[in-house]
């Protein structure tokens, strides 16, 4: 019987051998190709007729920029808008790599812990620049909160140094571990269906709750992910 | 003990930290049901909560597994 580790091998699909580095085009890359591609057909479909009034589609396309912009305004705060497009990429990116892994015989290019640590490190140094330079050396302050007492630094500057830096560990890793073991989870009940015979029915309206639970988890967690970037972003631009 | 044995007794032993992963989602469920119990014009201020803090704690579950994942196969 197959593993269910095998859906996350890499796979090359077109082999590209440049002086002995491996740049094949993979099955990773062809999902994250196809997620560019539906967002921006999407997008440019649903808005290619300008209604005042919009209709179905065009509704649908408001809403999620409603719901990005209103998240970055109010966890980011002031001046925070010129980070839109950046931050709504991210969300359509990591929305539609957890959703497209659901379909069948695909690849979540979200599970693996390179493509999560790529973009929770993109945000981390970024918003560590966007704070330095906005604040110069002041930046450090907000290492220690305002109004703490001053016998208590030596304890507190490393604790909040710690907290600081593990952010991008853990903003990776929650993403791709909770992809990783959604996909796990729904192959090893669906390989129950196989082997219980008539009674595969059991498993298989388990496979279809489990299902449900991992579209629910795949919107939470790309919305926990744009949601973090925020209050980090948040950080850096009005200390704490 | 050889190194075998002792990768499968750590990796299920990493499942002890899971108990504060379920505290912790189990706290979280339980302050939303008894806010919205006591005042339901609530539910959609703290509803957002919930989720972002459940889906921050769950992560540190997850975190076991990793460790639990890590102790199995490097």
């Amino acid at each position: 019987m197959a593993s269910p580790i095998e859906q996350f091998e890499i796979k090359p699909i077109v082999p590209i051998h440049v002086g002995g580095v491996d740049i094949s085009f993979t099955n990773s890359a062809l999902y994250m190709v196809i997620a560019v591609v539906v967002a921006t057909v999407f997008l440019t479909a649903a808005m290619s007729k300008r209604a005042l009034i919009p209709g179905r589609l065009q509704s649908m396309a408001e809403m999620v920029f409603e719901f990005v912009a209103g998240m970055l305004r109010d966890n980011a705060g002031a001046g925070s808008q010129k980070y839109f497009p950046f931050i709504f990429t991210l969300f359509m990116f990591v929305l539609l790599g957890n959703l497209l892994g659901l379909t069948p015989y695909s690849f979540a290019y979200t599970s693996h812990i390179v493509v999560t640590a790529g973009l929770a490190v993109m945000v981390f140094i970024g918003v560590t620049i966007i704070g330095f330079v906005k604040h110069g050396a002041g930046y450090l302050r907000m290492f220690f909160p305002h109004g703490a007492p001053v016998i208590t630094a030596p304890i507190l500057v490393p604790i909040e140094l710690v907290s600081y830096l593990s952010r991008p560990f853990s903003l990776s890793v929650r993403l791709a571990a909770n992809m990783t073991v959604g996909h796990i989870m729904l192959k090893v009940i669906a390989g129950f269906v196989i082997s219980l015979g008539v009674f595969g029915i059991v498993p298989f309206a388990g496979v279809v709750g489990v299902t449900f639970l991992e579209i629910g988890i795949a919107c939470l967690q790309a919305y926990i992910f744009t949601v973090l970037s925020c209050i980090y972003l948040h950080d850096a631009l009005h200390l704490h | 003990m050889e190194a075998e044995a002792a990768k499968y007794i750590g990796a299920g032993l990493v499942n002890i930290g899971l108990m504060g992963a379920a505290l912790g989602v189990g706290n979280i469920w339980s302050t939303m049901i008894s806010t919205v119990g006591r005042n339901p014009a609530a539910k959609s201020t703290v509803e957002l909560y919930g989720w972002i803090g459940f889906a921050v704690t769950e992560a540190i579950g997850l975190f076991a597994l990793v460790v639990a994942f890590i102790t199995l196969f490097a």
